[in-house]
């Protein structure tokens, strides 16, 4: 009995040696990959444009992306432990994150998407006006009712029936939540101090549903139930979603333009911003970037000059000529201004110190 | 003789080989029996580990606190762990008639044929289902139906949360209760049933005198099991429950459980303290499944005592 559970306890050991190894093999794995092949992972928002993306370039040039879309959060930790050659973000890297990192990370934007409100009012066929304090007011739970005033008041010729509010937000932590409760902490000082920003919170009220679909589901099923979802969700889906006054006082109808228009400001120069509330007159004021993540030094876990350079091209790649597969998509190109910035931190990525894109 | 020598010889190489395959079989057993502890402990062991930042930052009031606030960084598992034992209780009470009353008529009073056969399977295929099927069906089927009932009882009609959540839940671990209810009742030897019978005793009974008690032990087995798969069900739970963490304050409000915020929240948790507050959750539905499955044994065992 003893001698068996010895092997066993040998067994266990040999297993875990076993694990050991596969993870140490994995951390080489990217090294010894061939520099025809590059890997991402990250955002699942910007996934079907990526695919997209990386298939006419694979046709281009023979270059091979492999991406997973495993969530934002899990891209920064594969390039966190250097698992990737880049991650993608809805969201930029939070002080921790940074901090995990270590060495400077670049941002690079690479298309922009928005957050809208959609809602089922039956009987209402035209678009809602919503104002910052509106939306912050339902969805601090206090503003009832859709026959409330305020609303009534901004939405003069749609007749508004009395329906009771029915809050509906995401369940799953995501970026969506993220832009939209970043967009909520600037424009209602309430709601930054009672709940703040993040990609979950702390809901004051209503229902969550598991992703975009998760909400849609709920608020088409539910007369009177408000949502917020991707709009590239809500133009696939054909629902209804509202107007909302940016803060240059003008009632904006999200779409592909307005959100370009709402990137057409001047940006920091590494591109870490939000774009909510801008001050873009004809700009939809719930937006936001996906990022491309990589790191400034290129030269780390012996990588090969050749393959950060062929990281490097694919990137310019995507926010030049692969920004005409943004709208057939339903995705925002990105705005002028923000190109000039993506080209900027492009060029400020090195190998050994030296600037890889001239 | 040198014959019978040589057959003795081969007799005695054949046992050898024999002794050895006997010896080999006895260890993989052991060694596949102890992989399993290894692996259990191993999970405990990680969920442990992982939860130090959290239990670190917020200590055992982690437990009874009623906030969930990743941007501040306060997390309380209360909402969720009464959303976990609200939820799978209410299903156990909701299935235990249809469970039992399979279980009786497939083991006593229909236990062969066509009909019996046909029944059996279509109970262990509500099993085999995907739950992420069952959460569809209870958003689209279910949820119209319980918000009509909650119009006619004059609460509020979301149609989502508890009750719903308990509901499917119910359909979901029926096939385990039922199936090793019906194995159990058909194990019951026929000459106690027959004496019964000769004492005059009605088939209802027997069932109630002779073949309960016999197999009470057995039933409650079945229960248990199906109070393990309620507790951990996730994706199911997570589409019809509401997801708030708020506290429930009646069957109807919506609410949370444990293994439904775990799945929400895992793959976004973005700093140290947040994603160690989900493990400790994990820790905390560990041990309530570990608390809840040794009290049943208890029970088990006091009833197989009388």
């Amino acid at each position: 009995m003893i001698r068996l559970f010895r092997n066993s306890k040998k067994l266990v050991l040999l297993s875990l040696i076993g694990l050991v190894s596969v993870l140490g093999h994995q951390n080489k794995l990217m090294a010894q990959n061939d520099d025809k092949t590059l890997l991402g992972a990250g955002s699942t928002f910007i996934y079907p444009l990526f695919s997209k993306m990386f298939s006419e370039y694979n046709q281009k040039t023979g270059i091979q992306v492999n991406y997973q879309s495993i969530g934002s959060g899990g891209g920064i930790l594969q390039l966190t432990n250097k698992t990737v050659d880049f991650g993608a973000t809805d969201g930029p890297l939070n002080e921790e994150q940074a901090k995990k990192i270590g060495v400077p990370a670049l941002h690079i934007p690479m298309a922009s998407g928005a957050v809208v409100i959609t809602y089922n009012l039956p009987g209402v066929k035209a678009h809602l006006n919503l104002t910052p304090d509106i939306i912050a007011g339902i969805y601090l739970g206090k503003i009832k009712q859709w026959n409330d005033p305020q609303i009534v008041s901004i939405n003069r010729g749609i007749s508004i029936p009395a329906f009771p509010i029915l809050v509906t937000h995401r369940s799953d932590g995501s970026g969506t939540t993220n832009i939209f409760t970043n967009y909520l902490s600037k424009v209602n000082p309430e709601w930054s101090s009672k709940v703040g920003s993040g990609g979950a919170v702390n809901w004051p009220a209503g229902l969550g549903g598991k992703g975009n679909e998760g909400v849609a589901g709920l608020v088409k099923q539910t007369p009177g139930a408000i949502g917020y979802v991707e709009l590239i969700y809500a133009l696939q889906n054909k629902m209804d979603y509202a107007l909302v006054k940016n803060k240059k006082g003008r009632f904006i109808l999200p779409s592909l333009t307005s959100v370009t228009a709402a990137g057409n400001i001047n940006l920091p120069a590494d591109a870490k911003i939000f774009l909510t509330d801008t001050e873009a007159a004809d700009g939809y004021p719930i937006c936001g970037f996906t990022w491309a993540l990589i790191y400034k030094e290129q030269n780390y876990n012996g990588r090969t000059a050749a393959r950060a350079t062929t990281l490097l091209k694919l990137l310019w790649w995507n926010i030049h000529e692969g920004q005409q597969y943004t709208t057939p998509l339903n995705y925002a190109p990105l705005s002028k201004q923000a190109l000039q910035v993506a080209e900027k931190i492009l060029k400020s990525a090195t190998y050994n110190g030296n600037s890889i894109l001239k | 003789m040198i014959e019978d020598e040589t057959w003795g010889s081969k007799r005695v190489n054949r046992s050898h080989g024999q002794i050895r395959a006997e010896a080999l079989f006895k260890r993989s057993l052991v060694i596949i029996g102890f992989s399993m502890l290894v692996l259990v402990l191993g999970i405990l062991l990680t969920l442990i580990i992982e939860s130090i930042p959290s239990l670190k930052h917020l200590g055992v009031k982690y437990l009874w606190g009623k906030t969930w606030d990743p941007v501040n960084n306060v997390y309380g598992a209360f909402p969720f762990l009464l959303g976990t034992l609200l939820t799978s209780f209410l299903a156990l009470i909701i299935s235990i008639p249809f469970s039992f009353a399979i279980a009786i008529y497939l083991g006593e009073y229909n236990p062969k044929g066509w009909l019996s056969n046909f029944l059996k399977n279509t109970v262990e295929l509500i099993a085999a289902v995907p739950s992420v099927i069952y959460g569809f069906w209870g958003l689209i089927v279910l949820v119209p139906m319980v918000r009509a009932l909650e119009t006619k009882l004059g609460v509020l009609p979301y149609g989502i949360g508890i009750f719903t959540a308990a509901l499917i839940l119910a359909i979901m671990i029926i096939p385990y209760a039922a199936s090793l209810g019906r194995e159990m009742i058909r194990l019951v030897p026929s000459p106690l049933k027959e004496a019964a019978y000769s004492l005059g005793a009605t088939r209802f009974e027997v069932i109630r005198n002779v073949v309960l008690p016999y197999t009470r032990s057995g039933l409650f087995a079945g229960i248990l099991l199906s109070l393990g798969r309620a507790l951990g069900e996730t994706m199911a739970v997570t589409m019809v429950i509401g997801n708030t963490s708020l506290i429930p304050t009646s069957i109807f409000a919506p609410g949370n459980t444990m293994a439904s915020v775990i799945a929400n929240e895992f793959t976004e948790a973005d700093h140290t303290v947040y994603l160690s507050a989900l493990i400790e959750l994990g820790l905390v539905l560990f041990i309530v499944t570990v608390i809840i499955n040794m009290a049943g044994k208890r029970i088990i065992k006091r009833f197989t005592n009388e």
